[in-house]
């Protein structure tokens, strides 16, 4: 399957992460709300990398598993890392100017949500999203 | 300092100037397709390559960035900052140097001599630097291009219009990022002054995606409009945006937001007191 990955360094970037995950969604015949839905937890992430990872990258590839086909995306940074999950997760904190909805929220919008992070070390997000 | 390395080079060439300049001519106008007139080609080629050849003439070296190279090197960049401003491609740009290669090698099948031919593999090198410096400055002219292009973009993408006498209608198309958010902000806040309106309608019909920092960014210009005693509603949130909304958990509080602009404007036409009939109500359905 196509795999393609972007820089995410500035917001012009987040916006090209947004377009590429919409034409990939299309392709793996995600419904209309399954794209949207997507679309912006994948703006929400990659704009966690921006502001917060100090930079990094994104991964988008189309994936299938027997017959069902989905949309999968990673988000790297090298960024100082999150030190309490729970926390980051929890609606309504934040560490910057956010609504603090960022990264629950993306939660919420796709079918399968991995952080991994320690501090120091940077943050991978993985998010999955399956066509019905 | 490597001294004189182009003195053959430089001799021959001025004194075929006139052939080696139609030569020149000759090729760069046939890349250009007649896109500009032969004439203007003529000039700045003949101005190019007096300045070069005198330069090659008082001992310049390899380096373009050298002091003797000054003048050729604002001519080239001027060229190709105009070509990049008129439309013209890298390849076609650059081609204005590059063919000096070709004109000069075929001056040098005719009249060259051994010597000639040693300085032109330096010579080759030369002129290859100088193809780049014009690449270079074209790449960063169009760069200008596109910049000034989005600041138009940013005004121009954000009009505040008077729909109703009282009531101003804001359609937001494409991506909210910060910059664009504060022109939107301002913009309308200023209009909501100028035209004395108390309601505005923000439709986002043409917003590909609603996450927090769009929603951020709505939320602060409905406050900032309150403060100024003016009431936003919010409209065009098509189905699988409100979706999205719920999901990622954003509330717009009391705000009040409508699925289409029709209905958002009966809303609000009904807040300015105007009782809205039967007819009005129905519209667009």
């Amino acid at each position: 399957m196509t795999r393609r990955e972007l820089p995410i360094n500035d917001d012009g970037d987040v916006v090209r992460v947004r377009q590429l995950v919409r034409s990939v969604a299309v392709d793996a015949r995600l419904s209309l709300v399954e794209q949207t839905k997507l679309v912006t937890a994948a703006s929400e992430l990659a704009r966690n990398t921006l502001t917060y990872g100090g930079g990094g990258a994104a991964t988008v590839e189309h994936i299938t598993n027997g017959t069902k086909s989905g949309v999968r995306a990673i988000f790297r940074d090298k960024g100082p890392g999150i030190a309490d999950l729970d926390l980051a997760l929890t609606d309504g904190y934040t560490s910057g100017k956010g609504l603090g909805l960022g990264l629950g929220g993306a939660r919420r919008l796709v079918d399968e949500f991995s952080v991994e992070s320690s501090p120091g070390s940077g943050t991978t997000v993985t998010v999955t999203k399956w066509a019905r | 300092m490597e001294a004189g390395i182009f003195t053959r080079i430089a001799q021959l060439c001025r004194a075929r100037e006139e052939r080696l300049s139609e030569r020149w001519r000759a090729l760069v106008s046939a890349s250009l397709g007649g896109r500009v007139p032969e004439t203007q080609v003529d000039k700045e080629q003949r101005e190019i390559l007096d300045v070069l050849l005198t330069a090659l003439a008082l001992g310049a070296g390899r380096d373009i960035e050298a002091e003797p190279y000054a003048e050729l090197r604002a001519l080239l960049m001027e060229l190709s900052r105009s070509r990049a401003q008129q439309g013209f491609s890298p390849r076609e740009t650059a081609i204005s140097v590059f063919a000096l290669k070709g004109a000069v090698l075929d001056v040098f099948d005719q009249d060259g001599d051994a010597e000639a031919f040693r300085e032109f593999v330096a010579f080759s090198q030369l002129i290859d630097e100088l193809a780049l410096l014009t690449f270079e400055t074209y790449a960063r002219a169009r760069e200008e291009v596109i910049s000034s292009q989005a600041e138009q973009l940013l005004e121009l993408a954000t009009p505040v219009v008077k729909v109703w006498d009282g009531v101003l209608a804001l359609p937001l198309v494409g991506t909210l990022g910060s910059a664009r958010a504060q022109v939107v902000m301002e913009k309308l806040l200023q209009t909501l002054v100028d035209t004395g309106s108390e309601h505005a309608i923000i439709d986002i019909t043409g917003v590909p995606a609603v996450d927090t920092q769009v929603a951020q960014h709505l939320l602060k210009t409905v406050m900032a409009a309150r403060l100024m005693g003016a009431e936003c509603i919010i409209s065009g949130i098509r189905p699988q945006i409100a979706q999205t909304i719920v999901a990622l958990g954003i509330e717009f509080g009391d705000i009040a937001t409508k699925g289409t602009l029709a209905d958002a404007l009966v809303l609000a036409i009904s807040r300015t007191g105007v009782s809205v009939g039967g007819d009005l109500t129905k519209r667009g359905r």
